[in-house]
């Protein structure tokens, strides 16, 4: 089946080091995207039309275009046309990033106006300030509704980072195909059981904090 | 940016997009049918095949669709099972986008409330009745805006496809910029195909889900 080959030599510690790439690049851009997609969130819960056209057209645009055409654009479309040169590294985590970041504002924006006026009108009725208001009542269900949604993004992320070995960035499944080549003659299998086992991998990586997003959104409810 | 460079990649961009949109849909609508059926088992609690579908949902939700493509093209043949590119793509779009869709009928079937199915069996209203006037309609209006995101999202994720040697869009353009160097024609044209093949989706799906929403009662 061609499990075997990843007990030979260092194999396995191969695929979980290139793992590990794919989830920093991951965490980094998640921990870019949380903060900015909160303020991104916020500005866009504004009057001003400019801002909402603005801000539209960003989330439309990330909408609608496949994270890995944004990739290329960065990658090879910012080297041609400005002369930038950007490693792999750093092309994935501004594209994973400024896609995080729309995520995170439609988030944060659905919870700000998801939260229904009465809120605002019974804590002021009970002689709240508006920063008492804020602090006691309108934050706390915001976080709430956030932090599972965030947290769910987390795994959107891992699982959306797979795509950087297509602009040459040796993780996971790069490794895998460098160990299933280096041992075509010994395991002509190989193929089965590296990729079976990545599968697995990325499976153990994103169920349990798919779990906690679950855990969490269920305790909160109400 | 070359003019006669755009029109004469223009062919091969057109023929990708035909096949890009082909796959895709063709895998959309595999997911639509094992969502339906996974969601019916999940919700009807059938015993024997719940689990499975739960692990089925849990699996291939928590996976990236470029392992699973992976995992279907290059390691089923070892174990002698065997399929053509384009196969394999709209398999495993199906199968990546049947547990989507199977988690967003669920919570619409789930949605509904229970005074709905009491006061229709109170009415004297048979099971049958009861599922296909009642429920059904409810909960389809409900989850509606999400199989809406599924969509955009599966269509999307057809960029993938490269990976696995598909000629989608994808792959044209990595395969012209490699040729001929012209990186900017060939990536604006990706960028207007894909816009394209989405912006048409995205429109639609908000009219329906318009639509869906003024048939909604009771909740």
């Amino acid at each position: 089946m061609g499990f075997d080959v990843l007990f030979k030599g260092t194999n396995f510690i191969r695929l979980l080091a290139g793992l590990g790439v794919a989830l920093k690049i991951s965490l980094i851009s998640v921990a870019i995207s949380i903060p900015l997609g909160i303020v991104l969130g916020m500005i866009m819960t504004t009057k001003n039309v400019v801002v909402k056209a603005i801000t539209r057209l960003y989330l439309e645009i990330v909408r609608i275009m496949p994270q890995m055409v944004l990739l290329f654009i960065v990658f090879f479309g910012a080297t041609r046309a400005l002369g930038i040169n950007l490693s792999a590294e750093t092309a994935s985590i501004i594209v994973f990033s400024f896609w995080g970041t729309a995520e995170m504002s439609d988030l944060v924006r659905g919870a700000l106006t998801g939260i229904p006026v009465i809120q605002y009108e019974s804590s002021f009725a009970l002689g709240l300030s508006p920063l008492q208001t804020y602090l006691y009542v309108i934050i706390p269900q915001i976080v709430r509704r956030m932090i599972p949604l965030s947290i769910n993004l987390i795994t959107r992320m891992i699982k959306t980072t797979s795509l950087v070995m297509m602009i040459g960035i040796v993780e996971v499944l790069k490794v895998s195909q460098q160990i299933i080549e280096a041992n075509r003659k010994s395991s002509p299998n190989a193929a089965f059981g590296v990729f079976a086992t990545v599968f697995f991998l990325y499976f153990l990586a994103c169920y349990p904090i798919s779990c906690l997003s679950k855990y969490l959104e269920k305790k909160w409810e109400n | 940016m070359d003019p006669n460079v755009l029109s004469s990649y223009l062919p091969l961009y057109v023929e990708a997009f035909f096949l890009t949109v082909k796959i895709g849909w063709i895998g959309i609508i595999i997911a639509l049918l094992i969502g339906v059926i996974v969601a019916f088992i999940i919700h009807f609690n059938v015993p024997v095949l719940k689990p499975i579908a739960k692990a089925y949902v849990e699996l291939f939700r928590n996976t990236p669709l470029l392992v699973q493509l992976f995992f279907i093209y290059f390691g089923l043949p070892k174990i002698g099972v065997a399929v053509s590119a384009e196969v394999c793509g709209a398999v495993g779009l199906g199968l990546l986008g049947g547990s989507y869709m199977a988690e967003s009928f669920r919570s619409g079937l789930d949605a509904v409330p229970v005074s709905q199915s009491e006061s229709a069996l109170a009415l004297g209203m048979s099971k049958s009745q009861l599922f296909g006037n009642v429920i059904l309609p409810q909960a389809f209006s409900i989850s509606t805006p999400a199989i809406v995101a599924n969509v955009i999202f599966l269509l999307k994720e057809t960029s993938v496809f490269s990976a696995i040697s598909l000629m989608d869009l994808m792959f044209t353009a990595k395969d012209l910029i490699g040729l001929y160097y012209n990186t900017t024609e060939c990536l604006v044209l990706l960028v207007v195909f894909y816009i394209v093949m989405l912006v048409p989706v995205s429109i639609l799906g908000t009219v329906m889900e318009k639509k869906t929403r003024y048939k909604m009662f009771g909740v």
